[in-house]
């Protein structure tokens, strides 16, 4: 089937399997390789991307639901070489460490700051319940989404 | 030193983390490339009768199906360590076969691969892969499978022993245990936990023909141990004639260090149809391959006079190891578990007795601690549950049996009751530290008056010791390694002053391009972003043992370290030769050497353009800076510490919420706090997972019940508190950088601590012990049953 | 992780998804957000031959107040109701029902049709949807059905959308009870689905309860209303031992969800535990 996307900007036309993933066609038909696949249960949240201005586990999604979305992926976060405060966030702070969970974290913390940007600890912690870190501890991802809140 | 060692530097590898740019196995593509699905058994024990895989290889897109019939040749994956039997007899080491022919021994065993132009049509294809089972009887625990008539999971090795090992003095301690005034014992389950490293197992086997040449893209914690078993014990390949790429990989806490089948699956079947084949595991397939960790059955009791001195700790256990032999597996239970025995105390009679065991379970090996935990665990208990059955405060307790502190050069080191000589150490400063942050005075009345309005606050201490810094080559070898541990490092000084270090570490996390570009640019005078780390690539790096056991800094940074001084030496010289003045003369500081008393000096880059430009040389030096050395560690390192954790307990729902942590760490010197604090914090993390969330755990058929995210509890963000950590600095004596290791200490401390705070808030309803993962349904059943 | 190969239709109406589902009867699947049918196609735990997206059909969408109710359409996602000013005021169980499904992203695509048709025994939504009181809108070839709330969950799995037919909305009535209503949440660790959810919609008078609905989610193979909870709440005084006396009569008579992880007695007990905490909460 033939979808249309926007990706970062740029329009996408690709003919897909009818049950591609939307993370699969990311990765494997448009080579952004910044998403990432974690489990197959819809549970970790390395696959987190922005869909049509929502946060989204793009594993749960087939691509042919998108067609017509409008995506960000972490790959089109920073603007002009710099980068976002979020992603300046998790480096100030030390927020991540292998860096594998750490798209799919920043997306989440993306959805976040837009509906509260003055995030508690508790409401950050909550709102990240569906991204998995096994190296941080979170601690550090906590204050790097509070120095983005900050920094914004 | 230099402005950087000691400083928080923002981490280097970073920007391509934040940006989506990193490179994990999963990101290569390479051109003509292929996709393996493997075909895995869903029964845990089961004779194979046939296999049939016409209607597969008639799919669509399908290149190949290859069975256990094609591999009957070629080697399996080896352990790494040779433990035998307290009798002498060699252990027990089955083959581990890259696919399995006769019959399938653990739920995801390997039976078939179909490898297909793409991923949907090798998975499509392998449902079509026909496998005839006769279903055999199961057994998954490990003292279950040491009763007579228990299923033998391989045919030859009666028993289901791997093993049996003892270590200490068993007089003594016999002896220690009956003359006690009190002695405490428990009955412990260390359960069997999943690394679930979030970044799935990933190869790619490139062979290239014209060359006669393999390469194999690995998501590993060391290629060039990948190599060296692959080449000299599977496919007994030319060593020199394949390269193991292992780049961006995405955690690994033990679970990407050993050799796994699929990785020579790749290279040998690569080779067989002539194009590059990726596997990449899919969640479900890592939980039942990647090599588990703990699962172990524990008797352990402690014997104390009236005074609170301990006098024995007498440990009986047994260890599941799985299946198969994994690459570590059977040093996790002996060597990193019984020499740790002796903890922080004084305890003056030791004895373990353990049985390694084969079940119809996944290979167990290490998982972040390896074997330290499941001691510290044990031990740790112990002291809390007879701190509460003596009366005597559990602080104090510890207090009482410390070992007086050393620091390795002015006092011995310590020698324990079981084989190992502690470096350095001063246990009762962790404490005092950890006792003052968490306010304890304050916290135990905060703890009587929540009991008063019927909420149950506890108090839980962990005082742990580990050893790292793994691991001196010689000692090791004598226990059965068959492998040396060692690391190497590489300095190539460009000749216009850039440094390249070639390190055999392997960062998965840690950070290596920031910590050992702090250490070369520090003493080298230079600026940071003049240091370029290099990794994870044998065709770049001489050799490398990789990265586990807390072993980086304290080895591979050691390595960098002595390749520093080669630098500097030569630097010196040809400086000293420029100069026109004798080396002894020279001063090396801010990056340039200065002729003492004088201002006439030579920059870094002029003496290493010199170097490469040699017109005006000194006689008889070889031209270029360059060194390699290959850094075998004196002894382990023994990072310690003392951890406090507070928890409340909902009695109406067994609900156990940790309230605060505090970790005060002692791993030696520090070359970047906000990365010792950040792998502390993910370190106490797992632990508190152990204590509260995690277990993997098999039904009576055998069939694994926690095989996704749905059944197996990860912590998330909100389940966990911000952890208070902290560091005291006793120095390693026996290392040029002081340092001990800091990668396990927060999982290795983290859960008695936990563990021992749910029973102390408790214990006035009469619970006195808790089988983890401390889940609501199993603490309220321990409620319940206590006041019933 | 690679769901099997199926034929994808696109639904811009609800009579374009009525006749595509005619045309294709027991081989076609329905898709409306995909989060629950998704994660079961990629472990190939279904395998349907076709799908029938409805997920694009905007007649489907939003929340509207229509006076003695709300009527919220089938695709209408977790996070807009969650977020919903009307529907935290109206129908609070509603709303913290829909926000302690899954996490965020999961929320922001999936949808409350697509959870109520998936009758999933662990599902959030139906102890609310029971205790609201709610009328379900069922759309066929034959026209437009409302069932009620109560006759909705049939089974395990099963619910009272037949073959060929497709929910299209829920109205809640915009009663004094289900404004003052709560969803309690007993999450287990890894999947945090509900080892106990219990929604309690309760009009008070003076302090005494003068009537209570009562739903429970992830207890029995299907949501239920507790009529035991409810009578022995009824015409109370609200107290700590009133809860505590109606509460302990959760799932009497019933039976009870258990697996590896949760034991029966334990489940049971744990009805009692939430169904005391919701009925004081709403009972303050």
């Amino acid at each position: 089937m033939q979808v249309t996307m926007t990706v970062n900007g740029a329009s996408f036309t690709s003919d897909v399997e009818s049950r591609t993933l939307l993370v699969q066609h990311l990765r494997d038909n448009l080579n952004l390789t910044g998403t990432h696949v974690g489990c197959d249960t819809s549970s970790c949240g390395a696959c987190t991307i922005v869909v049509n201005g929502e946060a989204v586990k793009s594993c749960t999604l087939l691509a042919v639901q998108c067609n017509g979305a409008e995506i960000t992926t972490i790959e089109g976060l920073a603007s002009n070489n710099a980068l976002h405060p979020i992603q300046e966030g998790f480096r100030e702070k030390h927020g991540l460490q292998c860096g594998f969970c750490t798209p799919g974290m920043i997306m989440a913390s993306w959805q976040l700051l837009e509906r509260n940007p003055n995030p508690s600890d508790g409401e950050i912690r909550h709102a990240l319940e569906g991204n998995f870190c096994r190296c941080t501890g979170y601690d550090n991802i906590v204050k790097a989404v509070q120095w983005a809140a900050q920094n914004s | 030193m230099g402005k950087l060692i000691g400083e928080s530097v923002k981490r280097v590898e970073d920007r391509r983390f934040t940006t989506g740019t990193g490179q994990y196995t999963d990101d290569i593509v390479l051109p003509r490339m292929t996709h393996a699905h493997i075909v895995r058994s869903h029964l845990a024990h089961a004779r194979i009768r046939s296999v049939n895989t016409a209607a597969a290889k008639s799919a669509d897109g399908v290149v190949t199906v290859l069975t256990g019939e094609d591999f009957k040749d070629i080697g399996g994956v080896p352990c790494g360590w040779q433990v035998d039997f307290k009798d002498g007899t060699t252990m027990h080491e089955p083959k581990h076969p890259i696919l399995v022919a006769d019959k399938v021994r653990h739920v995801g065993d390997a039976v078939a691969v179909v490898i297909a132009e793409t991923k949907g049509q090798a998975r499509d294809a392998a449902e079509l892969v026909e496998v005839d089972y006769e279903e055999l009887p199961v057994v998954t625990d490990a003292t279950e499978a040491l009763k007579a008539g228990a299923p033998q999971v391989h045919d030859d090795l009666p028993n289901n022993m791997v093993f049996d090992w003892e270590l200490g003095d068993q007089g003594a301690t016999d002896t220690g245990i009956a003359n006690a005034h009190h002695v405490t014992k428990l009955e412990i389950r260390n359960q069997r936990l999943v690394p679930n490293a979030i970044e799935p197992r990933s190869y790619i086997g490139d062979y290239d023909a014209a060359r006669d040449f393999y390469t194999l893209y690995t998501s590993s914690q060391n290629p060039h141990v990948i190599r060296l078993l692959m080449c000299a014990f599977v496919l007994e390949l030319p060593e020199h004639k394949v390269r193991v790429v292992s780049r961006d990989v995405g955690g690994g806490f033990g679970s990407k260090i050993y050799h796994y089948t699929e990785e020579a699956l790749v290279i040998w079947a690569s080779k067989q149809i002539g194009r590059p084949i990726k596997w990449t595991a899919e969640r479900s397939e890592s939980f039942v391959t990647d090599a588990h960790g703990r699962d172990h059955n524990t008797t352990a009791e402690m014997g104390f006079d009236d005074a609170g001195k301990i006098t024995a700790l007498r440990v009986r256990t047994d260890a599941n190891l799985g299946a198969y032999l994994s690459t570590f597996s059977t040093c996790i239970p002996t060597y990193l578990h019984g020499t740790l025995l002796q903890g922080q105390y004084t305890t003056p009679a030791i004895h373990i007795s353990l049985n390694a065991v084969f079940t119809n379970t996944t290979a167990v090996d290490a998982y972040r601690g390896a074997g330290r935990p499941e001691a510290t665990y044990l031990i740790e208990r112990l002291m809390d549950t007879a701190a509460a059955e003596m009366n005597i405060d559990p602080a104090e307790l510890r207090k009482r049996n410390f070992i007086p502190p050393f620091d390795g050069v002015n006092q011995p080191g310590y020698q324990t009751q079981v084989a190992l000589q502690y470096d350095s150490g001063n246990y009762i400063a962790a404490m005092e530290k950890a006792l003052e942050t968490i306010g304890y005075q304050d916290l135990r009345r905060e703890q009587e008056e929540a009991r008063k309005q019927g909420r149950y606050l506890g108090i839980g201490f962990s005082s742990y010791i580990e050893a790292c810094g793994i691991a001196p080559s010689a000692v090791v070898g004598s226990l059965g390694a068959r492998a040396g541990l060692f690391e190497s490092a590489n300095i190539r000084v460009q000749p216009t002053g850039k440094v390249s270090v070639y390190t055999g570490s392997h960062s998965h996390g840690q950070g290596h391009e920031t910590t050992f570009a702090q250490l070369v640019a520090d003493n080298l005078g230079i600026p940071m972003e003049n240091v370029e780390i290099v990794h994870g690539d044998t065709e770049q790096i001489p050799f490398g043992m990789g990265t586990y056991g807390s072993r980086s800094l304290a080895v591979g940074g050691s390595a960098i370290s002595r390749s520093l001084d080669k630098v500097k030496e030569k630097g010196a010289k040809i400086a000293a030769h420029l100069l026109e003045a004798s080396v002894d003369d020279l001063d090396f500081a801010d990056g340039k050497w200065t002729v003492r008393g004088t201002d006439k000096s030579k920059a870094f880059d002029e003496v290493s353009l010199a170097a490469y430009v040699p017109h005006n040389f000194p006689e008889g030096m070889e031209p270029g800076i360059e060194f390699n050395s290959f850094y075998d560690p004196a002894n382990f390192t023994y990072p310690f510490g003392t951890h406090i954790a507070v928890v409340e307990v909902d009695p109406d729902t067994g609900t156990v919420t940790l309230q605060r942590f505090v970790a005060v760490d002692d791993v030696g010197n520090i070359i970047n706090p906000m990365i010792v604090d950040g792998q502390i914090q993910g370190g106490v993390a797992q632990g508190v997972g152990q204590a509260l969330l995690e277990s993997a755990n098999y039904d009576e058929s055998g069939q694994f019940s926690t095989g996704t995210y749905m059944d197996y509890a990860m912590p998330r963000a909100d389940d966990l508190p911000s952890i208070e950590v902290s560091q005291n600095v006793t120095p390693c004596p026996h290392n040029p950088l002081g340092v001990k290791g800091c990668g396990e200490a927060g999982t290795i401390g983290a859960t008695p601590a936990v563990v021992n705070a749910a029973i102390d808030a408790l214990r006035p309803l009469g619970v006195t012990d808790l089988e983890m993962p401390l889940s609501p349904p199993r603490v309220w059943s321990a409620i319940q049953q206590a006041s019933a | 992780m690679i769901p099997a190969a199926f034929e994808y239709y696109r639904a811009s109406s609800v009579d374009e998804a009525l006749a595509l589902m005619q045309q294709h009867g027991e081989d076609a699947k329905v898709l409306a957000g995909g989060h629950s049918l998704v994660p079961a196609m990629k472990l190939r735990l279904a395998t349907p031959e076709k799908l029938i997206d409805i997920g694009g059909i905007s007649g489907l969408q939003g929340i509207q107040d229509r006076g003695d109710h709300i009527a919220i359409g089938a695709l209408t996602t977790h996070w807009q109701l969650e977020s919903s000013d009307l529907v935290q005021q109206k129908a609070s169980a509603l709303s913290q029902a829909a926000g302690a499904i899954g996490d965020v992203q999961v929320r922001n695509r999936g949808t409350i049709g697509g959870a109520l048709a998936h009758a999933d025994p662990a599902a959030d939504y139906p102890g609310a949807i029971l205790a609201l009181n709610a009328t379900l809108v069922i759309r066929g070839s034959g026209g437009e059905r409302t069932v009620a709330a109560s006759g909705f969950f049939t089974g395990l799995w099963e619910t009272a959308v037949q073959d060929g037919e497709l929910l299209t909305e829920i109205r809640i009535p915009t009663d004094a009870a289900n404004a003052n209503s709560c969803y309690l949440k007993f999450p287990q660790p890894a999947s945090r689905y509900p080892y106990v959810g219990c929604a309690v919609a309760m009009t008070t008078s003076g302090g005494t309860c003068s009537d209570v609905r009562v739903g429970f989610s992830g207890v029995g193979e299907s949501a239920f209303r507790d009529s035991g909870v409810e009578n022995a709440m009824r015409g109370q005084a609200v107290s700590e031992a009133s809860a505590k006396f109606a509460g302990d009569q959760a799932t009497n008579g019933r039976s009870v969800l258990s697996d590896w992880s949760v034991s029966e007695e334990y489940r049971r007990a744990m009805a009692k535990v939430f169904a005391k905490r919701a009925l004081l909460q709403v009972g303050r």
